[in-house]
């Protein structure tokens, strides 16, 4: 005997002490799915037969279960549940988690249970105990239909418990995973039939009369390419034509070219022709005067449609959910009363508005989920994604459109209504026009349970990052004090690990190991550019204001926006960031950058000099006022130490000399940096030196080598070369020793005139190694610059010595961390993906910079 | 790093003896980050010299000295002017290297110790505070000592960026070699901050016993006391304490813009009592203060019966964990811990937590924001969380021409955004209401003078007509 149970369902196994069921439900069930209360007892207690721990067990039990269910798995209940309020408690869990309750009852003959239970020394209870087990076990019986068990299984004895070969699992109706489409998704039609036909035509459906053959109902629709349909319901009432549009459906369905899940009005429409008593309103009446020409066998095949329809399905592999009125992740694939009444009336809060129609909860703006829901119900202007829900029911019967969502596409095709069948009680238009999508308008507020405690990053580059919950907390602060706009905010770079430290004895840094790193991972072309010494900065710059408002949802901030590593806006002053950007835009447009990247803003990553400009406390406070102390302190030390060994005193002269090389090394590290500082007079006084052309419109460059940012950037440079600077750089073949050593002399040279070094990254932007992502540049530091991170004195030898211990992992792990994140926040921006997704992996940038390490790196 | 000492007493050469250390031998003592060498640059009748060199490692001062990466700049452990300036090290180089002369001891000639000789001491450098020269000559002048200054500017090729906070100190009196030890001992590190060692109860007796005989009748006792002891408000109490001899010294705040901050601690009290007095007024039970800082006002709350339910939110993970430890969040009764909660959050982002209070108070918080995100904060507060009643304190900018020392277009904050005339504010709060159908009206904090107002602004919303 087979028992088949839907596939997500709460089982209990109902029967008294002593019927097996333990037994059972361990032949027929896995492990974790059977749940006990003896062994909840023994969890709580010690001991699986306390009966004084029963109410922690069960609570315990109840948890467990509820648990389960949230995450979609079938769970079996290995307690006795004979008596009807244990499983009141167990079928309202069911209800809760929107899953279905199965009954499998173990009614054997009360002396097998008493004969069991003899056997086992713990079972110390009476007889009594059981025979009244067993009464409570018959009242139960036949209520249980009543109680809402979808299935009941009752084996009445040990011969049929065996019996039972197989347990079948089977799936729910609304699964539909292994179909993927294409889908053509249809919103609310309303019995307006020309429409429909009009818009299946424009779908490129062809539609043909042929003999009616029972199945076809007289239509045969066919794509060229195979595509379905997928009709959202409310195909009837209101319109001119219900009867048509309702053969036209059912035909489609029955041939297998088309889904259609029920809405309200097919609800109510099927009570109506099942003589129920409902009320003859919101344009049924229409309908039934319609159908009166229709036959009664064509009524008698609508009502047995009508039942067939299924609330809601989820197609390929769970990235698709429709439903008329939408679908809550938790509901979704599951299947109760609630479920069903969701899909066909949505959420609603119980009033009633101004127009006496019942106040809408607004679900979707806080859906979460991971399947796009496609829905109507609810009349709208326009189609617009939010969310990843889309509600495309543009009110054709008042009028609007008909429109139909092209999946996997998710283009948007749709009809204009030949004239407004009937008025509309709310007004279709929104009460004011705004500019935001609704995207955006919904994104004018993020959600602190979007960043706070540990969080699990999913990129494309490198998987899940997780985020400490130390680290988000540090990062809310950082981002919420200092951070410009968090619409602004679609991208922060990732720190940057400096090169293997060098084996020769003078260099703490040298070009051979960051060469050496790429070409041991087999990566035969890399490119040297410039390090310039200023400070990181990312701009975020659109064409016009009309941008930054379409594009980013921003009024009345100007055009862009400058900002540094940890997201701060680079300008204190507002009027020079407006004069500094207005310049770039300027440069950007004289470039026809616009015209060439088919898009109207742009992020540019870059550096921006003088260092001066942005450190300028930090250069007084700490870098000159260590330098004047120093000066200043040693001038006397070395006169004192000189006229001391004038007068021949012993001793002084290694002393002398440790402190005439400290005199010589702070001047060096006065010379350092001063090289990166320039007073700034006039806006030109600024060099803006951009090296990666992040995104634009449609794109994150990463596929782009390198050579072709350069290249890019070397346009707009032209454009103004007052304030634009070109990064110089060399390509560099990693086999050939005369290349290898240009990059060494290049960067000899750079460093002995003040430079600070140069960066190294593999020609393509993204490369993977035996071990995952490789990291995406190396800097390469000079021998002074390091004077300004090291602290003047770094060259003495025993301090280089020391120095030379210093461990690159952790800055390299982080380094790639903040890579992935960067690249994904900026993906998902141009994806359109909702503020907070990108402000999530923003964020991760940010909490990942405050992972502790060596600052030196 | 460097100090001599130099006497023209005849014959000079007894500074050799009353220092305990020989004129013609370079000497060295070891201190826990260096080394300190002592030597005479010059010795004759007429003249000696004495110098004592600090010689610290900088990698051991790495080592022991992590607090010394001061807050936005990582690098200050290794790129930091404690090696080049005359600091708390430099007192302990004076004790350990002329430990004799410092008790008045010397064997050889016993009555130079009773002497006053002339002396010169030269500290090359010494970095001096905010307040610079003034505050260096009110510390060695009363003193009796002639005072010599010489600033030094941060970079001869970057003249715009002004002057450094180092000075080349020269002083000269005829007084007690010993005197003059212990004055230096402890005034060099009450002008220098940053105490390179964990302060103890251990440094008040040091500095009581250096500073006998004449730092209790030194006008600037309580900011030396203070200064000494780094601004620990206990320890330097208890100091005061001990050295006022019983008498109670009420009130010691830490320092940091002297002139202001007593006026504007008075200020901060007035806010808080007139905050309490609103919330009181209102009825309310549930209270949330946002941006509840180290807890000032919730402490005050929870003194109160009439409040059952008490959060406090900031987004300052330090300043909550300071709060828990100012309402001694451990040892609380549970009972108490029932009615009080904190937790971190900000005020631009939308969150369940506010939701639910009768009353919030929102002091001193909105000028931290930039002005573009005040529009978030207010859908966060006014639109979704939605108290019934929202009291709200900000600067009145027009009252900062009362602040003796602050420039003109300066804020009274480092970190405020914006400070608002009233004008200003009550126009964004009357918008406030309006969108979000509340009713504001305003107060002044504190006294209110003529044609500016009151230093600080009130704004107490009330939801509904």
């Amino acid at each position: 005997m087979e028992i088949k149970i839907p596939e997500l369902s709460l089982v209990l196994m109902i029967g008294a002490s002593g019927s097996g069921k333990s037994t059972f439900a361990s032949k027929h069930f896995g492990k974790h799915e059977v749940v006990s209360s003896d062994e909840c007892r023994g969890i709580v207690s010690n001991d699986e037969n306390n009966q004084g721990a029963t109410n922690d067990a069960f609570e315990l039990l109840h948890y467990i279960i509820g648990k389960r269910l949230k995450n979609g798995l079938l769970t079996v209940v290995d307690a006795t549940n004979v008596q009807s309020s244990a499983r009141k408690q167990l079928t309202q869990l069911a209800r809760e988690y929107h899953t279905l309750p199965v009954a499998i009852v173990l009614d054997v003959p009360q002396q097998v249970c008493e004969q069991r239970n003899l056997q086992r020394p713990d079972r110390n209870f009476g007889n009594y105990v059981i025979r009244q087990q067993q009464q409570q076990l018959k009242r139960s019986l036949k209520g249980l239909k009543r109680e809402g068990f979808r299935k009941i299984y009752i084996l009445k004895s040990p011969e049929e418990i065996d019996n039972v070969t197989n347990i079948i699992r089977e799936k729910l109706y609304n699964d539909k995973k292994d179909l993927s489409g294409p889908f053509d998704i249809i919103g609310d039609i309303h019995g307006c039939y020309q429409e429909t036909i009009e818009l299946l035509q424009k779908l490129g459906y062809s539609i043909a009369p042929v003999e009616n053959n029972g199945v076809n109902l007289g239509l045969a629709v066919s794509h060229p390419e195979n595509r379905q349909v997928i009709f959202l319901g409310d195909l009837v009432d209101r319109g001119s034509n219900s009867p048509a549009v309702l053969k036209l459906v059912m035909s489609m369905v029955r041939s297998g070219i088309a889904f259609c899940v029920p809405g309200n009005h097919e609800m109510k429409l099927q009570k109506k022709l099942k003589g129920k008593n409902v009320s003859i309103n919101h344009g049924l009446a229409e309908t039934l005067e319609q159908l009166e020409q229709e036959t009664p066998e064509f009524i008698a095949e609508v009502k047995e449609f009508l039942y067939s329809l299924i609330s809601h399905y989820v197609f390929d592999n769970g990235r698709l959910v429709v439903a008329h009125a939408g679908l809550k992740e938790e509901m979704q694939g599951r299947g109760s009363a609630a479920v069903r009444s969701f899909c066909l009336y949505g959420e609603t809060t119980g009033e009633i508005d101004e127009f006496g129609l019942p106040v809408r909860y607004h679900w979707a703006s806080e859906y979460r989920g991971q399947a796009k829901v496609v829905y109507g119900h609810t009349p709208v202007p326009e189609a617009e994604w939010l969310n990843k829900t889309i509600d495309i029911d543009t009110g054709c019967v008042f009028g609007g459109k008909l429109t139909a969502l092209r999946y996997p596409e998710s283009e948007l095709v749709s009809v204009v209504a030949k004239k407004v069948y009937c008025e509309p009680v709310k007004p279709l238009q929104p009460e004011q026009k705004t500019a935001l999508t609704h995207q955006q308008q919904y994104d004018d507020l993020l959600n602190i349970d979007d960043v706070i405690g540990k969080r699990i990053i999913q990129t494309r580059l490198r998987n899940n990052i997780t985020i400490r919950e130390e680290n988000s907390i540090t990062a809310l602060e950082v981002m919420s004090r200092f951070a410009i706009n968090p619409k602004w905010l679609i991208y922060l770079p990732p720190t940057m690990s400096p090169c293997a430290t060098s084996d020769l004895p003078d260099f703490l840094e040298h070009p051979s190991q960051a060469i050496n790193y790429y070409q041991k991972r087999g990566i035969q072309t890399i490119i040297c550019e410039e390090k310039h010494m200023g400070s990181r900065a990312v701009l975020v710059i659109c064409k016009d204001q009309d941008t930054a408002l379409k594009r980013f949802g921003i009024a009345n901030e100007g055009i862009g926006v400058c900002y540094t590593r940890t997201g701060r806006n680079f300008f204190t002053n507002p009027v020079i960031a407006r004069e500094f950007l207005d310049r770039v835009v300027k440069a950007l447009t004289k470039s026809q950058f616009w015209e060439k990247h088919h898009s109207d803003w742009v992020c540019l990553d870059a550096e921006l000099m003088p260092w001066s400009a942005k450190a300028q406390s930090l250069l007084k406070d700490q870098y000159a006022a260590v330098g004047a102390s120093a000066q200043n302190s040693l001038t006397e030390v070395e006169l004192a130490l000189q006229k001391t060994l004038a007068r021949g005193v012993d001793g002084v002269k290694p002393i002398l000399e440790k402190f005439s090389y400290k005199k010589t090394a702070i001047s060096k590290y006065i010379a350092a940096y001063r090289n990166y500082c320039w007073s700034i007079n006039s806006i030109e006084d600024y060099k803006l030196a951009p090296f990666h052309i992040l995104a634009t419109e449609g794109a994150v460059h990463v596929a782009q080598n390198h050579e072709w940012h350069m290249a890019q950037i070397q346009e707009i440079c032209q454009a103004d070369e007052k304030i634009l600077k070109v990064t110089p750089y060399k390509i560099i073949k990693t086999q050939d020793s005369d290349s290898i050593q240009a990059a060494i002399d290049w960067w000899l040279d750079l460093t002995n005139q003040g430079g600070e070094g140069m960066v190294i990254k593999p020609y393509d932007f993204i490369v993977y190694g035996k071990g995952g992502l490789l990291q995406p540049a190396l800097k390469c530091r000079g021998k002074e610059y390091l004077r300004i991170i090291y602290g003047p004195e770094y060259d003495l030898p025993d301090t280089m010595e020391r120095l030379k211990h210093r461990g690159l992992s952790r800055k390299r792990s982080l380094a790639i961390r903040e890579f992935a994140l960067g690249i994904e926040a900026l993906e998902r921006f141009v994806r359109k993906e909702p503020l907070r997704k990108v402000h999530e992996s923003v964020f991760g940038v940010l909490a990942s910079s405050s992972e502790k390490v060596d600052p030196r790196l | 790093m460097l100090l001599t000492i130099t006497t023209t007493h005849k014959p000079a050469t007894d500074l050799g003896f009353l220092l305990h250390k020989h004129p013609d031998k370079f000497q060295s003592v070891n201190l826990s980050m260096g080394k300190a060498h002592i030597f005479y640059p010059e010795s004759s009748q007429n003249k000696t010299t004495v110098a004592l060199l600090l010689d610290i490692e900088p990698i051991d001062m790495v080592r022991g000295a992590r607090h010394l990466s001061g807050k936005g700049f990582p690098l200050g452990q290794y790129v930091n002017d404690r090696p080049y300036v005359a600091s708390s090290f430099m007192s302990v180089a004076i004790s350990k290297a002329f430990s004799t002369a410092m008790n008045g001891k010397c064997k050889t000639k016993p009555e130079l110790v009773e002497t006053q000789i002339p002396l010169e001491a030269k500290i090359s450098v010494l970095p001096a505070p905010q307040g610079g020269e003034t505050l260096i000559r009110k510390m060695f002048e009363p003193l009796g000592y002639q005072v010599k200054l010489q600033q030094h500017i941060l970079d001869t090729q970057f003249t715009d960026w002004g002057n450094s906070k180092y000075f080349t100190l020269e002083l000269s009196q005829t007084i007690r070699l010993q005197e003059l030890l212990s004055h230096l001992y402890v005034l060099i590190p009450a002008l220098d901050n940053d105490k390179h060692y964990f302060i103890s109860q251990s440094e008040i007796d040091k500095l009581l016993a250096k500073g006998q005989g004449w730092l209790v009748n030194h006008p600037l006792l309580e900011q030396i006391t203070r200064r000494y002891l780094r601004n620990l408000q206990s320890l330097s109490k208890l100091a005061l304490e001990r050295l006022s001899e019983g008498e109670k010294i009420e009130n010691l705040e830490a320092e940091e813009n002297p002139e202001q901050k007593p006026r504007k601690e008075t200020l901060h009290q007035k806010r808080l009592v007139l905050v309490l007095e609103q919330l009181k007024l209102s009825g309310a039970e549930k209270v949330i203060d946002l941006g509840c800082g180290e807890g000032k006002l919730l402490r005050m709350l929870l003194k109160e019966k009439q409040f059952t339910e008490i959060a406090g939110m900031d987004i300052s993970y330090d300043e909550l964990s300071k709060a828990k430890d100012r309402l001694h969040w451990e040892e609380m009764p549970p009972k108490q811990k029932e009615r009080i909660k904190l937790f971190q959050g900000a005020l631009t982002y939308k969150d369940k937590r506010l939701e639910g209070y009768d009353a919030a108070a929102m002091v001193e918080v909105i000028e931290h924001l930039d002005e573009n995100r005040l529009p978030a904060l207010e859908r966060v507060v006014f639109e979704l969380a939605q108290p019934k009643i929202i009291i709200l304190t900000t600067p009145n900018r027009e009252y900062n021409i009362m602040f003796e020392n602050m420039k003109t277009a300066s804020m009274r904050h480092t970190d405020h955004r914006f400070e608002w005339t009233r004008k200003e504010f009550e126009s964004w709060a009357k918008g406030v209401a309006a969108r979000n159908n509340y009713q504001v009206k305003f107060l002044p904090v504190g006294e209110v003078a003529e044609h500016i107002g009151a230093p600080a602004q009130m704004g107490i919303f009330t939801y509904g007509n």
